[in-house]
């Protein structure tokens, strides 16, 4: 083994320790400022229904988007490219997935609160691929946006009984 | 001009569809973006510059279409829906459609 070897492991090694560290640092990091975040935003009703009760509604309807773009670590991109060897659950990367989807949410619910609304309908979810497409040795990145039709209904919890 | 992602808008009753609206975007951040980004897959985290970039991208289609609409000389557009496509990399391509309609308060 000589120094060419070394010059070759050396920084996948560095590199994996900083991505366990930093990029475990970072998701820990994130997700308790997701849950921070929805507690603050848990007083919205958010759904996928598409019909928005006529006789609720108190303000002009407005659509609200979130987007988020969310790098995965040189760990979670090692381990993932070790999985796909043998094929199954790619672990690593649901946490990521998870980590885009809420942070959309969280972000498209906080436009919604701003506008003064209290409910949140037809709610879907899109990803795009600014980087993660066409390439060989891909690095995952998640581009994930959420958008719904925001409102304001008179009684909430009424409107959600009979819609 | 109301744009929401719902069939209907409430309180108003559509009175007119004047036909399917859309708007795109292909909108590329510089290079050096495209390098921070590729730094920020050995640490993970939000890559702040392509969000920033979706965002931009999608206010521009959104601001397409609603132009479209205005021409067509509606007052709303309902049952807006996004797509993406990739194109290249470091680009996204955002596309924005609905139903550009006239509606009147009941």
């Amino acid at each position: 083994m000589g120094w060419e070897f070394w010059i070759q492991v050396i920084p996948v090694v560095v590199f994996l320790i900083l991505g366990v560290s930093i990029g475990g640092f970072v998701e820990r990091r994130h997700f308790k400022q997701l849950a921070i975040r929805e507690a603050a935003l848990a007083d919205i009703i958010v759904t996928n229904l598409k019909t928005i009760p006529k006789q609720c509604v108190s303000q002009s309807c407005r659509l609200v988007v979130g987007d988020v773009t969310i790098a995965s670590d040189y760990f979670k991109t090692f381990a993932a490219s070790l999985r796909m060897l043998i094929g199954g659950e790619l672990r690593t990367y649901e946490s990521l997935m998870e980590r885009a989807r809420r942070e959309s949410l969280v972000r498209m619910l906080e436009q919604a609160k701003q506008l003064g609304a209290n409910a949140v309908y037809n709610v879907r979810f899109g990803t795009s691929s600014i980087r993660s497409a066409q390439r060989r040795n891909r690095a995952a990145m998640v581009e994930m946006c959420a958008y719904g039709t925001a409102v304001r209904l008179i009684d909430p919890m009424l409107c959600i009984k009979q819609p | 001009m109301i744009v929401v992602n719902t069939e209907m808008l409430p309180g108003y009753h559509i009175k007119e569809v004047k036909g399917l609206v859309q708007g795109n975007t292909i909108r590329a951040k510089h290079v050096g973006r495209d390098m921070m980004a590729g730094l920020k897959n050995l640490v993970g985290g939000e890559i702040k510059g392509y969000t920033e970039l979706l965002v931009e991208a999608r206010r521009q289609a959104l601001e397409r279409m609603l132009a479209q609409a205005e021409q067509l000389g509606a007052n709303a557009v309902v049952n807006v829906r996004f797509t993406t496509s990739a194109v290249t990399q470091g680009a996204a391509e955002l596309y924005a459609y609905g139903t550009a309609v006239i509606v009147e308060e009941e």
